[in-house]
């Protein structure tokens, strides 16, 4: 217990007791390639949530690609929207701002940014162009006794699939699979509800941009870390007291075994995958269960969660993040060079 | 004009010195400590915030032996190569995963 006490922050009922210990860096230089591993642990099938470990590393390095991940990787949103009619009963100003929000399945890496933000004039290499045209009329043979609106109405109701590419410059030529390279990612988030007479008719253009100026621009529903949780039984928990100490941890993290086969007396507490326990400490809620485990955390075990929004899968994002802090490094590097002159 | 300058102060000499990183903010400052306090000739290196309105960080760094200009350059390519390494071990594990994966399917 001793030896390995110092990479771990102890979480006691009132206080952490060595936290002192803890906030110490246990790294250098020297052994950062030797000691800093990477395991992937889930990935989901559609490649947007990705679950992976960040062993040795400091928290700070996890922190900056957090942040790097939710304000500085760029991705392309609607930026601007130019609207000939808009008769429904949303506003203009709050229309332009839904339709900014919706994700677009656009590669922003085959995108520059946009060399001149004020001006309209848009070029094929930074630009993309959408039209939304949509009318709602009565639908003449809406069955006679319905009352529902998808019967009676037609283009009730505006989703995002109404949203067309419109090509510009050379683009016909560059992107032949246009629409659905560069079209909307999902295609039922309802935009707006319309009635007969009502139109909506606008063409929109998006951009390359960073979280850091719109949160529209960010490639990710979240990214996080946590340190990995780490549980030991001090004493054996045996019988009735097992199973309400399995109820103080998330589903799975403890598990109840008889030790005797069939005998209901001989059950007892172990500690089963403590990775996904929730941390929350409930535990301390029964005098007698508290003695018997220590809640602790592996200091230089981070799991670190990404879920895009859906461009690009996580893996990619994360490489673009690491790049990003690199090409930081780079550019300070050659303005070094410049102020040492 | 450039990104980076120095603070020019009294309290500024060869071995301690004040960088202005422009328009960066506590990503690049606090990772860039981190590095730079694991340098041995480094008696105090922290990061700071003026003015959130203002978008720049402050990193001072103070040397017991050695320029601190020389200070900032190897932290700053230090962090590159720890960059390096974090994406090569990032593809190689991912790489490593999709196989194992792969297999699972196959086996099934």
């Amino acid at each position: 217990m001793e030896g390995n006490r110092k990479s771990r922050v102890i979480l006691e009922e009132y206080s952490i007791p060595n936290a002192s210990e803890y906030t110490q860096q246990d790294w250098n230089l020297l052994n950062f390639k030797k000691e800093f591993k990477i395991q992937v642990v889930r990935e989901s099938e559609d490649e947007r949530e990705l679950e992976f470990d960040l062993i040795g590393y400091p928290v700070g390095f996890a922190n900056a690609f957090r942040r790097i991940l939710l304000s500085e990787v760029p991705t392309m949103a609607i930026e601007k929207v130019y609207i000939v009619n808009n008769t429904s009963v949303i506003q203009d100003e709050v229309l332009a701002h839904r339709l900014g929000l919706i994700p677009l399945r656009a590669d922003p890496r085959l995108f520059e940014y946009p060399s001149n933000k004020d001006e309209d004039e848009i070029s094929d290499q930074d630009s993309l162009r959408y039209e939304l045209k949509v009318s709602c009329t009565w639908n003449p043979q809406a069955p006679k006794d319905s009352r529902r609106t998808n019967d009676i109405y037609r283009n009730s109701n505006v989703y995002s699939k109404d949203i067309k590419w419109v090509p510009i410059g050379h683009q016909e030529e560059l992107y032949p699979r246009g629409a659905e390279q560069l079209g909307v990612l999902e295609k039922d988030i309802l935009i707006c509800k319309m009635r007969p007479g009502q139109e909506i008719h606008l063409f929109m253009h998006a951009v390359k941009g960073i979280g850091k100026d719109h949160a529209k621009f960010s490639p990710v529903a979240t990214a996080s870390y946590r340190l990995l949780p780490d549980i030991q039984l001090i004493k054996s928990v045996r019988g009735e007291m097992a199973d309400r100490l399995k109820n103080c941890f998330s589903v799975g993290v403890i598990e109840v075994i008889e030790t005797k086969p069939g005998d209901l007396d001989s059950r007892e507490a172990r500690v089963k995958n403590p990775r996904y326990d929730s941390c929350s400490r409930n535990v301390f809620q029964h005098e007698d269960l508290k003695g018997c485990v220590q809640l602790s955390r592996i200091q230089n075990h981070i799991i670190f969660t990404i879920e895009s929004v859906g461009t690009l899968p996580s893996s990619v994002l994360f490489v673009e993040a690491v790049k990003i802090l690199k090409g930081k490094c780079k550019t300070f590097l050659e303005e070094l060079e410049n102020i040492g002159k | 004009m450039g990104r980076l300058a120095e603070v020019a102060s009294e309290q500024s000499s060869e071995k301690c010195k004040t960088f202005v990183f422009m328009d960066e903010g506590y990503t690049l400052g606090n990772s860039l400590v981190a590095v730079i306090t694991q340098n041995p000739d480094v008696e105090f290196c922290a990061c700071f915030v003026n003015h959130p309105a203002e978008g720049n960080i402050y990193v001072r760094i103070q040397a017991k032996t050695g320029k601190a200009i020389d200070i900032l350059r190897k932290g700053l390519q230090d962090l590159d190569k720890i960059c390096d390494h974090t994406l090569e071990t990032f593809n190689n594990a991912y790489e490593q995963f999709k196989t194992s994966k792969d297999m699972c399917v196959d086996s099934t």
